[in-house]
C-alpha cells in the first residue's frame, strides 16, 4: 500500500514536471508594448519561458515611461523622447510596434492584425491599456491648440506649444493629470484656467473633503480654478483655437486647451471575441485569466495593465480597474508567472493598489482605495505644515492612505490596510496633531455597490500570500 | 511573559564574535521582555512594521524612565537621529540639501575618484607587507579620510577629530556593572569640543565658499529657513562619528566574511562587476549597526501578541531581522548574488542611513581595491579581536597576512 502511496506521489510530481516543462515552451503573443506588456515579458524569461514571444505593439515608439509626460516633459526638463523604459533584461521577442491589433479569434487561437495578418499563440496576454478620452465634438477637437495627454507624441507637442508661451492654458477636467498639466502650466509662469464638473480637484480619486485642500492649493498658485462648470464649447477662428464658454455663460480667451477628461480602456477590437470585455475594461479572475462573456474563466488568454478589471479580496471582491504604474508592473508579473505556471503553482494578484502625484511643489501618494471608504481623519501633520497623512476608513477598518510630502510614512498604512486594521487608526504618532477626528470622506458610498465579508491579507512571501476571513467587529 | 537576560548576553563581551546563536534565541520569542523593563523584537516583518511605525519615538526623552545620556548636557540640541518627525525632517532635510539628491545629486558620485585613489594609496603602502592589520593600516583610514574630505576638515585636524569620535562612540556601548558616569562625562566634553571645532570651520566658510558639503550648508541658498549655529553643530557632529565609525565596521566585517568564504571572494576577484550586489548582501549578513537601542512606544503597541507598553525602552535587533529564515532563504549563508535582498543594514523608514549611498561606494570601492591586492590573503587570527560595542560591532584588528 505505501509503495502505492509513493507511486502516486512520484506520478504526481512527474506529471507536475513535465506540466512545467510544457507550459515553458509554445507561442505566447502580448497584445500591448508598454509597461504591463515589457514588464511581463522580461517576467516571462524570468520564469524560465523558452518558447516564441511576440509583442503586439499600436504606437511605433518602444516601450516608454508615462508618468513623467504631465510633469518634468511639460516643464521642459525632459524631451518626451527620452523617457523610453529601462529594459531589465534581454527579453528575445519579436516587437511588432506600429502594428493594431483588430480582433482576436479564441477560438483558432489567433490575433488578427491591422495590416491583415494573422499571429496564433498558445497563451495570449492582453495589455492594450487606454488611451486619452477624446473632446466630444470631433470639429472642436481639431482646432490647432486642442490637445489631449496620454501617448509620447502628445507630450511632445504639448510642451512644444508650452515652450512657444500662450497666453493662457484651459485645462478641461481636474484629476492627476488635468491637475499636474496645470501645475506645469503654473511652474512656467503660464495663466491657466482650469474647468471641473465636479465640486473640487481630484475629487474622482480623494473624495470632497481632500479635494477642497487640492482645490485651495491651486487657487493659492495662481490658477484660475473654476468649479462645478463644464465647457460647452471651444471656439475657434481660422482653424485656430481662441477660446472656450462654460455651463455657467461666462467665456474665456485661450490658445491652448488640454482636454483631462480621463481613459477610455482599449478594448473596441475584442468586440467580436466573446470575451468580457468592454468600457470598463476586460473583466479577469485574480490570477488575471480573463472571463468570457459567460463569466466562464478561460485558461490561455490573461489580462494586465490598466485594461484588467480585476476583484480583490481587500475591496469586498469589488472589480478594481486601476490606471496605476505599480499597478501594471505587480500584475504584468502575477499574470506572466501564471502563464508558464501548472494550477497548483499560480498565484493571486493581491497587491495594495498605489500611485503618485506631483504637483504645485507637493509629492501627493497613495496606497489602497480611498473611494473604498466612508470617512477620513488626518492622522499625521496637518494641511497648515503642508504635510500630512489622511487615512481612510470604511465601516470601521483603514482602506486607504494619502500623504502629502510624507510618502516614507506610507508602508506602515500599507499594512493596515492588508490586515483590515480598525478605523481610525490608534492615537500615538509622534507628528499626530490633537484633536484630530474622523470626518466623512464624502465618496460615493461603497456600500451600495456590493456586500461582503472582510478581508485581511497575510503571509510576505508572493507565493505564501493567503487572504483569510475576518469576523466582523 | 517571564523576564530574561537575552539583551545581557548580548551585550556581553564574551559574544561579541558569534552573536547569531542569541539572535536565533530572541527570533523564537519574537518579543522579549527583559530584566528590567526593556523589549527586544529580533523578527523581520515584526521590526520592519516597528520600523515604519509612526507612534515609535526615537527620542528618550519619551522615555518612562528617561535616559538622556548624552542629550542636553552640553548645550548641544538633540541630532536628528534622536528625535521624531516634524523636527527630525526639518533638520534631515536642510542637511540633505547640501549631501544628495534633488538639490545636490553629484555630491556622492564626485568623490568616487578621491575615494578610489586614497584606497589606492593606502593599499600601495602595504604592498610590500608580509602581514598587515587591515583596521589600522585600511579600513579605518579611509573612511576617516573621505568624510573630512567631504565636509573640508584640514588634513592636519585629522587624528584630534579621531579622538573626540572614539570618546563619543565609547559611551554608546550599554557595559554591565560599570559605572558609566567617567564614560559619559568623556563623551560630553567630546562632543562639545567637536561641535565648537566643527561650529568655528562652519563660521571660516560663511561668505568665503569652497566645495566642501560645510561650506554649502551655510551659504547655499535655501527657500527653507537654515540651521541655527547649535543645530549645526550637532547635526555634523552625528555625520562625522555615523559616517566615521560604521563604515570602518562594515569593510572589516567585508574582508572577514570574504577570507571566511574563500570560493566568493574568489568569484568577486573575478568579477568586480558584482561588488555592489556583495555589499548589500554584508549589510545583511553582518551590518555594522546591530541593533537600535533608542526607540520607544508613544503609546501601548502590541506586536506578535505581546503588548509592549508606552514608555518602555524598545530595542529592533536589526541583526537579527536579517538572518529571519521567515524572509531569507538560508539566513546563515552568505550569498553575494541574493536575490530580494531587503536588509535592514541602513535601517528603515524615516530614519534610514542618511550616509548610505557614500557607505555604498566607499565599501564597493575599498574591497574591489582590497582584492586587487597581489598576493593571497589568509586570516591569521579568526575570530578577530572585537571592539567593546555590541551595537557597532566589528573587529578591533584585522592580522591578515599575504602569501
Amino acid at each position: 500500500m505505501s509503495g502505492n502511496g509513493r507511486d502516486g506521489q512520484d506520478g504526481k510530481d512527474r506529471r507536475d514536471r513535465q506540466g512545467v516543462r510544457d507550459m515553458r515552451d509554445g507561442r505566447i503573443v502580448i497584445v500591448g508594448a508598454s509597461l504591463a506588456g515589457l514588464r511581463a515579458a522580461e517576467a516571462l524569461r524570468d520564469e524560465g519561458f523558452s518558447g516564441s514571444l511576440t509583442l503586439v505593439g499600436e504606437e511605433p515608439h518602444p516601450p516608454y515611461d508615462r508618468p513623467p509626460l504631465s510633469k518634468q516633459v511639460l516643464l521642459g526638463r525632459v524631451r518626451a523622447q527620452d523617457c523610453g523604459l529601462p529594459a531589465r533584461r534581454e527579453t528575445d521577442a519579436q516587437w511588432m510596434l506600429g502594428v493594431r491589433a483588430t480582433g482576436l479569434d479564441p477560438a483558432g487561437k489567433r490575433v488578427l492584425l491591422g495590416n491583415g495578418d494573422q499571429l496564433p499563440y498558445d497563451r495570449l496576454l492582453i495589455a492594450t491599456g487606454t488611451r486619452a478620452r477624446p473632446w466630444p465634438d470631433s470639429g472642436e477637437a481639431a482646432l490647432d491648440g486642442v490637445f489631449t495627454l496620454r501617448t509620447s507624441d502628445d507630450a511632445g507637442r504639448l510642451a512644444e506649444r508650452l515652450e512657444s508661451g500662450p497666453r493662457r492654458v484651459l485645462v478641461i477636467g481636474a484629476g492627476f493629470t488635468g491637475s499636474e498639466i496645470a501645475s506645469a502650466c503654473r511652474e512656467r509662469g503660464l495663466e491657466v484656467t482650469v474647468a471641473e464638473r465636479g465640486r473640487a480637484p481630484l475629487i474622482g480619486a480623494l473624495g470632497a473633503t481632500a479635494g477642497a485642500f487640492a482645490a485651495t492649493l491651486q487657487r493659492a498658485h495662481g490658477v484660475d480654478l473654476r468649479c462645478e462648470v463644464t465647457v460647452t464649447a471651444l471656439r475657434g477662428s481660422g482653424g485656430r483655437l481662441t477660446g472656450a464658454e462654460f455651463s455657467d455663460g461666462s467665456r474665456i480667451d485661450a490658445d491652448v486647451a488640454v482636454v483631462a477628461l480621463g481613459a477610455v480602456r482599449n478594448t473596441e477590437w475584442l468586440a467580436d471575441s466573446g470575451l468580457a470585455a468592454g468600457p470598463r475594461g476586460v473583466a479577469c479572475d485574480a490570477g488575471c485569466r480573463a472571463f468570457d462573456m459567460y463569466g466562464i474563466v478561460t485558461d490561455d488568454i490573461f489580462v494586465a495593465g490598466d485594461v484588467a478589471r480585476f476583484p480583490h479580496p481587500l475591496f469586498e471582491y469589488q472589480m478594481l480597474a486601476l490606471e496605476h504604474w505599480g499597478n501594471a508592473v505587480a500584475q504584468a508579473e502575477v499574470a506572466a508567472h501564471n502563464m508558464v505556471s501548472p494550477a497548483t503553482l499560480r498565484r493571486p494578484h493581491l497587491a495594495v493598489p498605489a500611485f503618485w502625484s506631483s504637483q504645485f511643489g507637493l509629492n501627493i501618494k497613495s496606497v489602497g482605495v480611498p473611494t473604498f471608504s466612508d470617512q477620513v481623519v488626518i492622522a499625521q501633520g496637518s494641511p497648515e505644515e503642508r504635510r500630512l497623512v489622511a487615512v481612510y476608513g470604511y465601516r470601521g477598518r483603514v482602506t486607504a492612505a494619502v500623504s502629502v510630502n510624507m510618502a516614507k510614512w506610507l508602508d506602515y498604512y500599507r499594512h493596515l490596510i492588508e490586515t483590515a486594521a480598525p478605523f481610525p487608526p490608534g492615537p500615538g504618532a509622534a507628528d499626530g496633531v490633537a484633536g484630530s477626528e474622523p470626518v466623512p470622506s464624502d465618496v460615493p458610498d461603497p456600500h451600495v455597490l456590493s456586500h461582503g465579508p472582510t478581508v485581511a491579507l497575510t503571509g510576505h512571501l508572493p507565493d505564501r500570500r493567503l487572504t483569510l476571513l475576518r469576523p466582523d467587529s | 511573559m517571564s523576564a530574561d537576560t537575552l539583551f545581557r548576553r548580548i551585550s556581553d563581551y564574551a559574544n561579541r564574535a558569534d552573536p547569531y546563536p542569541l539572535y536565533e534565541e530572541l527570533r523564537e520569542k519574537k518579543v522579549a521582555r527583559q530584566e528590567d523593563g526593556s523589549y527586544l523584537v529580533g523578527t523581520y516583518h515584526e521590526i520592519a512594521t516597528l520600523l515604519h511605525d509612526p507612534r515609535i519615538s526615537s527620542d528618550r526623552r519619551n522615555r518612562t524612565e528617561p535616559d538622556d545620556t548624552l542629550q542636553g548636557a552640553d548645550q548641544l540640541p538633540p541630532a536628528f537621529i534622536s528625535v521624531d518627525d516634524p523636527e527630525h525632517e526639518r533638520l534631515r532635510s536642510l542637511v540633505m540639501r547640501p549631501f544628495g539628491p534633488p538639490h545636490t545629486p553629484q555630491r556622492i558620485d564626485a568623490l568616487h575618484g578621491d575615494i578610489t585613489r586614497i584606497a589606492e594609496e593606502l593599499a600601495g603602502a602595504l604592498r610590500n607587507e608580509d602581514s598587515i592589520d587591515l583596521v589600522d593600516d585600511f579600513a579605518f583610514p579611509l573612511p576617516v579620510t573621505v568624510i573630512c574630505r567631504l565636509f573640508g576638515v584640514p588634513h592636519d585636524d585629522v587624528p584630534q577629530i579621531h579622538t573626540w569620535a572614539d570618546a563619543i562612540v565609547d559611551s554608546l556601548d550599554p557595559a554591565a556593572g560599570e559605572d558609566p558616569a567617567p564614560r559619559r562625562n568623556a563623551a560630553l566634553e567630546a562632543r562639545s569640543a567637536m561641535g565648537m571645532y566643527l561650529g568655528e570651520l562652519a563660521g571660516k566658510r560663511r561668505g568665503h565658499p569652497t566645495d566642501d558639503m560645510l561650506s554649502a550648508l551655510v551659504n547655499d541658498e535655501s527657500p527653507q529657513e537654515r540651521l541655527t549655529q547649535p543645530e549645526l553643530m550637532s547635526s555634523m557632529v552625528l555625520l562625522l562619528i555615523a559616517g566615521h565609525e560604521t563604515t570602518v565596521n562594515l569593510i572589516t566585517n567585508g574582508m572577514l566574511t570574504l577570507l571566511r568564504n574563500p570560493d566568493a571572494l574568489e568569484r568577486l576577484r573575478n568579477e568586480p562587476a558584482l561588488m555592489p550586489g556583495a555589499v548589500e548582501e554584508l549589510l545583511r549578513y553582518e551590518p555594522p549597526v546591530q541593533f537600535l537601542p533608542q526607540r520607544t512606544p508613544l503609546a501601548d503597541i502590541e506586536v506578535a501578541g505581546v503588548t509592549i507598553p508606552k514608555g518602555a525602552p524598545l530595542i529592533l535587533v536589526l541583526a537579527s531581522g536579517n538572518r529571519d529564515p521567515l524572509r531569507f532563504p538560508d539566513p546563515d549563508r552568505f550569498e553575494p548574488a541574493r536575490e530580494d535582498n531587503q536588509h535592514f543594514g541602513f535601517g528603515s523608514g524615516i530614519h534610514s542611513c542618511f550616509g548610505a549611498p557614500l557607505a555604498r561606494i566607499e565599501t564597493q570601492i575599498a574591497l574591489n581595491t582590497l582584492l586587487r591586492h597581489p598576493g593571497n590573503p589568509r586570516l591569521l587570527e579568526d575570530p578577530p579581536p572585537y571592539r567593546r560595542s555590541p551595537v557597532l560591532r566589528g573587529p578591533r584588528h584585522l592580522p591578515i597576512a599575504y602569501t
